[in-house]
């Protein structure tokens, strides 16, 4: 019987003891109308090692040689180090640190996760991390309309330019909150935001501005105008970041004259694998004087009776377990493994290392820009200054080209249009640290020879 | 035993009102209350001129194991409220009828101070509560 | 034994130089984008990295190294082919937005789980994405709200709750903008059905309810209960915190459940991982088919694609980014291959089997149940009030005295119904040699408690840690490492 290691007098002695017959009397407070048939559409039971060869097969089926997809979910090298300590029995299989004795190591890790990603943002504290990043953009949208006094419209401003899917879930998160959306255009020439869009809303009541930056699109948003444009106007600012980038970027606690109000965004590309999208992190982070309404948990040192110190999860009556329908949100699970393999990823790879990276992605994702543009009929999208991802406005289809480059072994990008429909034939790119020269001048020549094929076919 | 102050009037949910002199009433949480509570870490109050109807929450007292909510019992205008608690919640446990009061109002009707309970109601209300 | 924070072992100027490029890349990103100072990331090497964070784990419990009868949690043992064949290269390195045609490896895993997940519960669909029970919640909360306002129905505003609920339902309940209405639990274990008959109206959008409940038994009158709400119009969430108890027993479907989450990291085994990922995949009956969380997974003959809004026109939206947490469906999916029919059928036999006999002994011992006349279900609850007014000594002191002995705490104070109480779930993972144990250890505590309860309220002694002070976090929030000064670490020769 698969981890259950009872033997035959096991079982008897404790019938026995709890003075039963048998398993099935314990179960006679269930009415037998409610009792089930044998369960039919389970497969019977494999061993570990045929369930082995099933899922190298699944698995060597989705293999691509080289991947140029970005759009949320970012390709790094992840050190080995990082998930060999992060699946270690007593980080993984350890729950909520509910009881601070006995789980120093996930406190302790946790409160330095949460002075990297302060200190990365630019901010003075953040959480122990959220679901991912589109719900914890969700939940600053719910945050900053709490914490607002001094707007009580509940109006939020979201750039068109942020990510779809985010955009997606904020709604459907924040739906019956009395919020309402706004969305602000971004300009067709360059893909950043219409600033000139804004000053529609100069005399309205705004409690808060999503700024994105890069925005979907890779492009750099002119984001110490528009935080200062927020501040002005007493809504609070909530930028929506990479944090790779923030290894070479401006922290938004520095953008305009008085930074945001809270950080939030997307923690996978620190050390979590693509996995087709999860598990990932949120990661969340404020201003002091706004700790209070900050969502999720909080882990905060202390000493115990010796004055040894130690941590604690903390301000906890402010979560559901104990405010219950007046808590700040009804998230109980952080995401505790993905926080530990960042938390390692950040220690590995240090300022100079994030830095670095993040400066190759950018290098990488320009020269390929570069390279690309020399294809008849390929031009750069937008004007403006990327980060690691950029629009080619190809001359077909997207979907075409992508079809085509996986005959390469190539994941091509996103067709844009899937988005945003009057972007046709456009393929978003990106380039991270993991790709050599190489490697793009492979994808420059496959796209060179698939846009060729295309064309001949139109 | 539960310390409750003759002169004081009380609601079932815990909270004590005191005259003050010039017509207005002091709000506060009883030592029935500090102690299920446990040692405070938070004390949340409302602002000036805030109107508020009788039995609506006013404010938050915070522990480390609950968040309660503080009702107003009478509907009213808040006018003071105890800053010394923004850095000393613990002065609601140690103090609860002097110095760890949370606020003070103008009842809109003054009258229905009467309806609140006696010290002896209040004392028999916590010993059902007991059982 | 006390570890220092990564910060204190950072010297300037040192790296594990072999993780990250050689060279800075040549960027063309103007200067008004770029960062002034670094950000405060440790400098340390390759060595100091790991073995800060090996003996940081060194520190935690965990089910790998000690019994942890976490109630309501369902601490069972996590297979580590669960973990290895789910971070196969081909499944870590596969981008969510890779189109369909390069995706049918992991596609078939994850149709293939929700077919399970089908027959395991008896309802008629499911979405995978929900990245949580509370997302979970959410997402069947917004379901009952979207199937009564498409029928017109937008009074529906109310949902039951008891009052022994988990604290997500009401929170839940609050973020969907619907009114909690609280429903008591009669001195049985059972919720008080005339009560319900009071709350239960024209306004009632649904009831959420666990059964077994959070007080570990049954809800034998849940037929009833269908039946009242039913026939006022509501709708009944069923919270699949408990599945455990029931695996292959009892389908929540049958039960009159029209929506349902499951925790994966509870009932099917996936890691904990010091507070997470989750995994609260939500099923529906007919009814709430079309409002599922979008992307869904469709099949035709010869492959499977994601279904999203276009397809599912009144779907109540994304909840994630991308397709929720693939990682730990894999893991489920996995242990579920592993159990077949038969493995799922144990589970419950054998969760129910261990709870009722620690049940047992401990009652043998000296223990006060809270429920003495019911059957235990995967969970039971013992209760130290008695103790708590005799001897002073809490629940919480209990815990701390079982950390002493190498066994995690069971749960404390919750459900909030019960004073002073330990919710105490074994798994079916468990050796009778390790309850023995439990029940010996325990045995020890309560004497210990009639003899010197000074000792217990003590504990924990042997921990890294004793007892922290959690008045002092919360008063003097510090929550993150400042660096004094201007890079407060001293220099050394070395650096």
């Amino acid at each position: 019987m698969p981890f259950i290691p009872h033997t035959t007098n096991d079982i008897a002695t404790m019938l026995q003891a709890i003075g039963v017959d048998s398993i099935e009397q314990l179960f006679d407070e269930i009415p037998g109308k409610l009792r089930c048939e044998r369960l039919v559409g389970i497969p019977d039971a494999i061993s570990e090692h045929e369930v082995g060869r099933l899922m190298s097969s699944q698995a060597e089926k989705d293999r691509v040689a080289l991947n140029f997809l970005g759009a949320g979910a970012y390709e790094h090298h992840i050190p080995a180090a990082v998930w060999e300590l992060t699946t270690r029995g007593e980080f993984y299989s350890a729950y909520t640190p509910y009881q601070a004795e006995a789980s120093q190591g996930t406190l302790q890790l946790i409160y330095e996760y949460q002075t990297m990603m302060a200190s990365l943002t630019g901010m003075e504290v953040s959480n122990a991390s959220l679901y991912d990043g589109a719900s914890a953009l969700a939940e600053a949208v719910l945050m900053a309309v709490r914490v607002n006094r001094k707007s009580k419209s509940g109006r939020v401003l979201i750039p068109c330019s942020v990510h779809p899917h985010y955009a997606a879930v904020v709604k459907a998160i924040t739906v019956s909150q009395g919020i309402e959306l706004i969305e602000i255009p971004f300009k067709p020439t360059s893909g950043r935001t219409d600033l000139d869009a804004l000053r529609a809303y100069a005399e309205t009541d705004i409690t808060a501005v999503i700024i994105p930056q890069p925005n979907v699109f890779g492009v750099l948003e002119p984001v110490d105008e528009l935080a200062d444009w927020a501040n002005e106007k007493d809504a609070l600012g909530i930028a929506v970041v990479n944090p790779t980038s923030l290894g070479l970027l401006k922290s938004p606690g520095n953008w305009g004259r008085e930074g945001v109000a809270i950080v939030c965004g997307e923690g996978q590309s620190l050390g979590v694998p693509l996995s087709s999208g999860g598990p990932y992190f949120g990661f969340m982070t404020c201003r002091q004087e706004h700790v209070r309404q900050l969502p999720g948990r909080l882990v905060g040192k202390t000493v115990d009776i010796e004055g040894t110190p130690g941590f604690t999860l903390t301000l906890q009556a402010r979560e559901q377990h104990i405010r219950r329908s007046r808590a700040t949100s009804n998230i109980c699970t952080n995401q505790g493994l993905m926080v530990t393999a960042a938390t390692i990823y950040m220690s590995l790879i240090g300022p100079k290392g994030l830095r670095r990276v993040a400066s190759v992605c950018a290098a990488n994702t320009k020269n390929l820009a570069a390279a690309a543009s020399t294809i008849d009929g390929v031009e750069l999208k937008f004007s403006a200054s990327q980060f690691h991802e950029v629009v080619l406005q190809l001359p077909v289809s997207a979907a075409t080209v992508i079809e085509g480059l996986k005959r390469h072994g190539i994941s091509a990008g996103v067709a844009v249009s899937r988005w945003f429909p009057d972007l046709s034939n456009c393929l978003l790119v990106c380039v991270t640290e993991t790709k050599s020269d190489d490697d793009i001048e492979v994808f420059v020549n496959a796209l060179r020879e698939e846009i060729a094929v295309a064309e001949k076919e139109q | 035993m539960s310390e409750i102050p003759a002169e004081l009037r009380y609601t079932k949910e815990h909270e004590w009102v005191r005259e003050h002199d010039d017509g207005t009433l002091v709000l506060g949480v009883t030592d029935h209350a500090q102690v299920s509570l446990g040692d405070l870490v938070f004390v949340e109050l409302p602002e000036n001129d805030t109107a508020v109807e009788a039995g609506n929450a006013c404010a938050v007292v915070e522990s480390v194991k609950a968040a309660s909510d503080v009702y107003l019992p009478l509907s009213g205008t808040i006018v003071e409220k105890n800053d010394a608690l923004e850095d000393a919640p613990e002065l609601v446990n140690s103090d609860p009828y002097g110095d760890g009061w949370l606020l003070r109002f103008k009842p809109d009707t003054p009258a229905q101070l009467e309806e609140l309970l006696g010290c002896d109601d209040y004392e028999r209300f916590i010993a059902e509560l007991n059982d | 034994m006390t570890e220092p924070l990564i910060f204190e072992a950072s010297r300037p100027g040192r790296s594990a130089s072999a993780q990250f490029p050689r060279r800075d890349g040549i960027h063309a990103i103007p200067d008004k984008y770029l960062r002034g100072d670094p950000p405060l990331l440790p400098e340390v090497s390759e060595l100091d990295v790991v073995r800060h964070f090996t003996r940081l784990s060194q520190l935690n419990f965990s089910i790998d190294t000690e019994f942890y009868p976490l109630g309501s949690c369902t601490m069972k043992y996590n297979p580590r082919g669960c973990n290895s064949l789910a971070m196969l290269p081909g499944f870590t390195q596969r981008h969510p937005l890779a189109p369909p045609s390069f995706s049918q490896g992991v596609m078939t895993c994850l149709f293939e789980l929700q077919e399970m997940l089908k027959a395991l519960t008896g309802m008629a669909a499911f979405s995978l994405t929900p990245m949580a029970g509370a997302q979970g919640e959410l997402a069947g909360v917004a379901m009952i709200r979207a199937y009564h306002v498409d029928k017109g129905d937008l009074s529906r505003t109310e949902i039951i709750v008891p009052d022994a609920a988990h604290g997500t339902n009401p929170a839940t309940a609050t973020m969907c903008g619907c009114t909690v209405k609280e429903l008591p639990t009669g001195t049985d274990g059972d919720v008080d059905l005339d009560r319900l008959r009071e709350l239960v109206g024209p306004q009632t959008a649904g009831i959420m309810l666990t059964n077994p409940s959070t007080l570990g038994v049954f809800e034998r009158k849940i037929s009833e209960i269908q039946e009242l709400i039913h026939s006022a119009g509501g709708l009944l969430y069923y919270d699949g915190a408990n599945l455990n108890a029931i695996l292959g027993k009892v389908l929540p479907a049958e039960m009159g459940f029209d929506v349902m989450h499951i925790n994966l990291h509870k009932t099917f085994s996936t890691p904990h991982g010091g507070g997470g990922p989750g995994s609260g995949v939500v099923g529906v009956g007919e009814k709430l088919a079309p409002f599922l969380p979008v992307p869904v997974i469709g099949s035709t003959a010869d492959s499977y694609h994601w279904l999203n809004e276009s397809d599912l026109p009144k779907t109540i939206g994304r909840l994630s980014a991308f397709m929720g947490n693939v990682g730990v469906l894999l893991r489920a999916y996995v242990y579920m291959r592993l159990l077949g029919p038969e493995g799922m059928e144990r589970v419950a036999d054998f969760a129910v089997l261990n709870a009722n006999y620690v049940m047992k002994q401990l009652q043998k011992a000296g223990f006060d149940l809270a429920f003495p006349e019911r059957r235990a279900s995967h969970e039971f609850i013992v209760t130290l009030k008695r103790q708590a007014q005799s001897d002073n000594v809490k629940a919480m002191d209990v815990a701390k005295a079982l950390l002493d002995r190498g066994i995690h705490a069971p749960t404390t104070y919750f459900p909030l119904l019960v004073p002073e109480c330990l919710l105490i779930e074994p798994t079916e993972t468990e050796s009778k040699q390790t309850l023995d144990r439990f029940v010996t250890v325990m045995t020890e505590i309560l004497a210990g408690i009639r003899e010197d309860a000074r000792e217990i309220k003590e504990a924990p002694v042997t921990t890294p840690v004793r007892r922290i002070d959690e008045v002092r976090a919360a008063r003097h929030l510090d929550v993150r490492y400042q660096q004094t000064g201007s890079g407060a670490i001293a220099q050394t020769e070395d650096d």
